[in-house]
């Protein structure tokens, strides 16, 4: 029995097998393979988003779908501790999708419950599916993993999103550059990840510039709550920000990703640019989900 | 030899001298090794010079003897210590102390949205050394705690 907390959880090889999965997903995305089989989705705070990722990909698989959506309607407001409604619920489940506010209750529920658990995020810690369906955005419109130069932006402190991608493609020789503001700088322990594996980074203040030999270009939401200055939190944006005059010079190939929702960090006229992979990329989540439940299911 | 000099606090017949503990570490070396609840004869001396330190504790626990694992989770607050185990007034064996690759209870995650500072859970690290001293990271939130920020959990 095998769950998915974190990204670290799976190696290079078990990766590559969900892509696998999720590119046959997508080639026939009605597989009711698994119509005997229940799985729980829990979400002890709300994401509308994730939520129907998921129950779209258990559908296509043909399982059934049972769970609860936040508080307080449930029980969890009364003060159930997480233990215990993990136990209840995997009485009835095959496998739990969960989604937490808290820091490492995903690894909890693992270890509590008698079925695979899908971390569908953990507080601030890790959002592995998420992270599986930028590999596979990636692995699509590159045509490979190896050897490619990928640009994040935005908020490298606390986006989640980043720090698991980057530690999924660390398997795959990539060069990364950092474009941040001091406040929202990637946090040392990645770098020292990085540096601990030779990966090439450089980290810049400014997006300008640092789009032109780029393969991929990461772009995450800052949030104002980040700011006391509400100044402070116009002028970081505005250098931080994509629209369609900059995209001049560019690769090819290159591909811009957002794990959304976007607020104004890329502007609308991005939208219907060729390079532009956002939404696209969203519903590439629900083959990369079905590619996940299925390997998981069958460990 | 350390011994020799004597060490400014009476000497024992049988039991162990736990050495080189720095002068701030003495009673979390008492705590997490549960000495202030047994019935052991135990003599301390602090603020000591030492070579190594600057200053330094020890601790003497007569008719004591550790097992290793049991040891090793002083390597927390005191990662130079030394323990020598005496046998007819004679250091027979030192032994340093090793960082254990886990440390199972014992210390708080540092995280304040860790699930283990909202659930009964008992927290779980793996150690790793940086230039900065012993590094813990959780394996639940999976953030570090350093070791200048480490909180030894009371009663364990
Ligand atoms: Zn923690």
């Amino acid at each position: 029995m095998k769950s998915l907390i974190s990204i670290n959880d799976f190696n290079k090889e078990e990766m590559m097998q969900v892509l696998d999965l999720a590119r046959k997903y997508e080639a026939e995305p009605n597989c009711p393979i698994f119509s005997d089989k229940v799985i729980a989705c829990i979400f002890f705070e709300p994401s509308t988003r994730t939520k129907l990722s998921f129950e779209t990909a258990v559908s296509r698989l043909g399982a059934r779908v049972i769970g609860f959506s936040s508080l307080p309607a449930t029980s969890i407001a009364k003060g159930e501790s997480l233990k215990d409604t993990i136990k209840m619920v995997s009485n009835y489940a095959d496998m739990i999708v969960m989604r937490h506010p808290l820091d490492g209750a995903a690894r909890y529920a693992s270890e509590i419950a008698g079925c695979p658990v899908i971390n569908a995020g953990d507080g601030a810690n890790q959002h592995p599916t998420q992270t599986l369906l930028d590999m596979y955005s990636i692995w699509k419109t590159q045509g490979t993993l190896e050897n490619l130069s990928i640009t994040m932006v935005g908020d490298l402190k606390y986006g989640r999103t980043v720090h698991s991608l980057l530690q999924a493609m660390s398997h795959f020789n990539p060069r990364f550059r950092f474009v941040s503001c001091p406040e929202l700088e990637i946090p040392w322990e990645y770098e020292h990840f990085l540096d601990s594996r030779n990966i090439p980074y450089s980290q810049h203040n400014v997006l300008e510039g640092q789009i032109q030999d780029a393969d991929i270009l990461y772009m995450t939401r800052i949030q104002q709550e980040r700011f006391q200055d509400p100044m402070e939190f116009e002028k970081v944006r505005n250098l931080m920000s994509l629209d369609a005059s900059m995209l001049t010079d560019t690769k090819p190939n290159l591909k811009i990703l957002h794990p959304l929702p976007r607020v104004n960090e890329i502007a609308t006229d991005v939208d219907e640019r060729p390079e532009a992979y956002y939404f696209d990329q969203a519903r590439n989540g629900v083959f990369t989900r079905m590619g996940i439940i299925t390997y998981l299911m069958n460990q | 030899m350390e011994t020799k000099k004597k060490l400014k606090v009476s000497a024992i017949r049988n039991g162990t001298v736990i050495d080189r503990i720095p002068a701030e570490g003495l009673f979390h070396v008492i705590e997490i090794l549960g000495l202030a609840k047994r019935d052991l004869q135990m003599t301390f001396g602090t603020n000591l010079e030492s070579k190594v330190l600057g200053t330094k504790s020890i601790i003497k626990i007569t008719d004591k003897f550790f097992e290793e694992d049991d040891v090793n989770r002083i390597a927390l607050v005191a990662p130079d210590a030394v323990l020598n185990i005496i046998k007819e007034y004679k250091v027979v064996e030192k032994r340093r102390v090793v960082i254990p690759s886990e440390i199972y209870g014992l210390v708080r995650c540092l995280n304040p949205r860790c699930i283990t500072n909202h659930e009964l859970i008992k927290t779980r690290f793996t150690t790793s050394m940086t230039s900065d001293g012993i590094v813990l990271r959780c394996h639940y939130c999976e953030k570090e705690t350093e070791q200048k920020n480490l909180q030894i959990i009371s009663n364990n």
